[in-house]
């Protein structure tokens, strides 16, 4: 599904990533942990199509696309998610009315019905309810006011809604409380099936006893210094990044 | 006589004398005594150059060397205009037009100027002031109709339409409607103005208007001018508030070469409210510019001015913005914003805020902003699926929002939206937010 090669990014004359390699199978999570600063958010950052970043060598495919010559918005409609570490905030934008706009949106790229305002309402209600959010989180503007927490819960919504392929969540669980913690996993659990794949980072063991992942990778300075499965993570939990990168190095 | 001669001040001050026996009223002394002082007081002034104060940004150049003609009468009868759909009051070129206009059966009066004029001494010209307007007091050389509306005590008038429609011509005409609207106490009124011409018409409208609201009264005056782009647009609106009366006024300005929207309000008795918020919505060459002047007259009123400019390919912005607190004007609480969105790095807005106050117990506080669109949100709309040209759109309708919301009327909001999607669809781009 997802097949990253030899990547190496740089922003604004520094070199981020350094040759990193990763495979993601249909249907299979995998995860990454690393150090502050090793370069985990500008993969998903150059895997969602920010400007600024300059991939000087490398490549990415997703399924037959050339992801990498893709626009974001077309990465959006071949079914990539980027779920930010720190979601922006839209004043002057209602909630409800950017979620039908990016989902018809979507529709539209692929040639769908679009959704009407009726069905949309419904629609969104339900997934609210899952992620044990408030209705009036539709009426306010994206993210204004919003919680550490809420954000990342309108975060998993907007996933729900676009039911993706491939979700990056970049520590959707820092700033969630326990049940959150919950409630978003059981959003995460529920997209799960042989076409979905994602990509979870995270900081904490915690998360992957709820998402438990295929694969857990470590980065380090821009490349993946070790894989493993779910047991990596609580040997990083217990030992910390320390001995990995001392052997990487 | 269908081009005047030459061009400038000269130009339309030979077309004064030229038709001095012609123009509406000729027979009335005063009104050729009003037609004479405004003439003194624009020869007097010609067309303010940038020299002078309230002139510094914007440049009548352009206005100046230009050559008007007159409005032909009878005009075009081919004139798409869409049904009436409620009452409304349609002028071509500056003139009155009963068959296009749809006034039955009212609760009010309304009269077009060139038929009313024996009645109106008292009425025109009592707020404007040409010695220190120039604009002014060239539409009170030439002016020849306009609308007279006059609701009476405690009326809800409910909405009137007034559409001003210039028409494609040689003759590049030049006209200068004087609007007048007379509110009883508490009566209220919805006034929705629409400034439209052809796109490539060249012509000159300078309008004045005079609005006079009684004790409690209420008026909403819509503004949307979607000019022409070869079009001049010099406005003038001066309004008097008596105690507890509120005038809401709300401009959007989109249309023309040249926009000069200039509002005068006087807040005359305790207690009276004035809102001024608008849009400027500039594509590439266009010049627009917002002045209002606000003068706090009395104890306990308050003003609340919101204006958002939305600048493309190299256009220009201003506004100027003068609030007047005089010392008997206690307890005033005055509020202005001005923000403006960059969309090109060839676009430019000039801002000048101006506070005069002589009472020692006040509220007033003004701020101004400019900014450029956001690259973190683009790309956060983006990665939703959503199209950069309409993620761009999303967010300039968002920066709207805050003066759109300001507007109370709902009439002149939905009109508003409307005319805010049209200059979308021009500037070929398709659908900003989808409501839900
Ligand atoms: N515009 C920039 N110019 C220079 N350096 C940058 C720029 N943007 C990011 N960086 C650097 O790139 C490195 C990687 O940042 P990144 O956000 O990918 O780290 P991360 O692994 O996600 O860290 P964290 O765990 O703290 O979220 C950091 O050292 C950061 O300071
Ligand atoms: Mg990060």
């Amino acid at each position: 599904m997802l097949k990253i090669e030899n990547l190496h990014a740089s922003i604004d004359g520094k070199q981020i990533l350094n040759g990193l390699n990763l495979t993601i199978p249909a249907g299979e999570i995998h995860a990454i942990m690393g150090p502050n600063g090793s370069g985990k958010s500008t993969l998903s950052y150059v895997l969602a199509g920010r400007e600024g970043y300059e991939v000087t060598e490398g490549s990415v495919t997703f399924g037959d696309l050339d992801l990498l010559a893709m626009e974001p918005e077309e990465r959006a409609v071949a079914g990539v998610f980027l779920a930010f570490q720190a979601p922006v905030e839209l004043p002057g934008v209602g909630n409800a009315n950017f979620l039908r706009t990016a989902l018809n949106a979507v529709r539209r790229a692929k040639g769908e019905a679009e959704i009407d305002a009726i069905q949309f309402l419904k629609l969104a209600r339900a997934r609210m309810k899952v992620l044990n959010m408030p209705d009036d989180m539709l009426k306010r503007p994206v993210n204004v006011g919003f919680s550490g927490g809420e954000k990342k819960r309108n975060e998993m919504l907007q996933m729900a809604l676009l039911s993706p392929k491939l979700a990056l969540l970049d520590e959707t669980d820092s700033g969630l409380d326990i049940d959150a913690l919950k409630l978003v996993s059981d959003t995460v659990n529920s997209l799960r099936g042989p076409a979905f794949s994602a990509l979870v980072i995270t900081h904490y063991q915690r998360l992957l006893n709820h998402i438990v992942p295929d694969r857990v990778h470590v980065l380090s300075a821009g490349r993946i210094v070790k894989s493993g499965g779910p047991e990596l993570a609580q040997e990083l939990e217990a030992s910390g990044y320390g001995a990995i990168q001392a052997a990487a190095a | 006589m269908t081009a005047m001669n030459g061009t400038g001040p000269a130009a339309f001050l030979g077309r004064h004398e030229g038709l001095r026996g012609r123009l509406p009223g000729a027979s009335l002394p005063w009104v050729e005594a009003l037609r004479d002082r405004s003439a003194a007081a624009f020869r007097a002034q010609g067309f303010p150059t940038r020299r002078v104060e309230a002139w510094k940004y914007t440049d009548l150049a352009a206005v100046n060397t230009s050559v008007f003609g007159e409005p032909l009468t009878g005009v075009d009868d081919a004139l798409a205009l869409p049904p009436a759909t409620g009452p409304r009051a349609v002028f071509i070129d500056g003139r009155f037009r009963a068959d296009l206009s749809n006034l039955e059966g009212l609760s009010y009066t309304v009269e077009n100027l060139a038929w009313a004029l024996p009645t109106l001494e008292t009425r025109l010209g009592a707020l404007v002031r040409p010695e220190e307007q120039a604009l002014a007091a060239l539409n009170g050389m030439l002016f020849e109709d306009g609308l007279v509306v006059t609701v009476p005590d405690g009326v809800a008038a409910g909405v009137l339409h007034l559409v001003s429609f210039a028409t494609e011509s040689e003759r590049a005409p030049a006209f200068h409607p004087r609007h007048l609207v007379r509110l009883g106490e508490g009566a209220s009124l919805t006034l929705i103005e629409t400034a439209a011409g052809p796109v490539r018409a060249r012509y000159l409208h300078n309008p004045v208007f005079e609005i006079e609201v009684a004790a409690g009264a209420r008026m909403n005056h819509g503004r949307l001018q979607q000019e022409g782009r070869e079009a001049f647009f010099l406005s003038t609106v001066y309004a008097r508030v008596q105690e507890g009366g509120t005038y809401d006024n709300f401009t959007m300005n989109a249309g023309s070469r040249l926009a000069r929207n200039e509002i005068h309000v006087a807040l005359c008795g305790p207690k009276a409210e004035c809102h001024m918020n608008g849009v400027q919505l500039l594509a590439d060459g266009q010049h627009a510019d917002t002045t209002t002047a606000l003068d706090h007259a009395a104890p306990d009123c308050s003003s609340r001015q919101t204006y958002k400019t939305v600048l493309s390919g190299k256009s220009r912005g201003v506004f100027q913005g003068k609030i007047l607190v005089r010392q008997i004007a206690q307890k005033t609480d005055g509020y202005q914003m001005n923000q403006a969105l960059l969309l090109s790095p060839e676009a430019e807005i000039d801002s000048k805020p101006q506070l005069e106050i002589y009472a020692d117990d006040v509220k007033c506080s003004h701020g101004a902003t400019v900014g450029e669109l956001d690259a973190e949100q683009i790309f956060f709309l983006r990665s939703r699926g959503i199209p950069a040209e309409q993620a761009k759109a999303i967010l300039v309708e968002a920066f709207l929002t805050e003066a759109v919301e300001a507007v109370a009327d709902e009439h002149i909001r939905e009109a508003l939206t409307g005319a805010v999607a049209g200059w979308w669809q021009r500037q070929g781009i398709q659908g900003g937010i989808e409501a839900a």
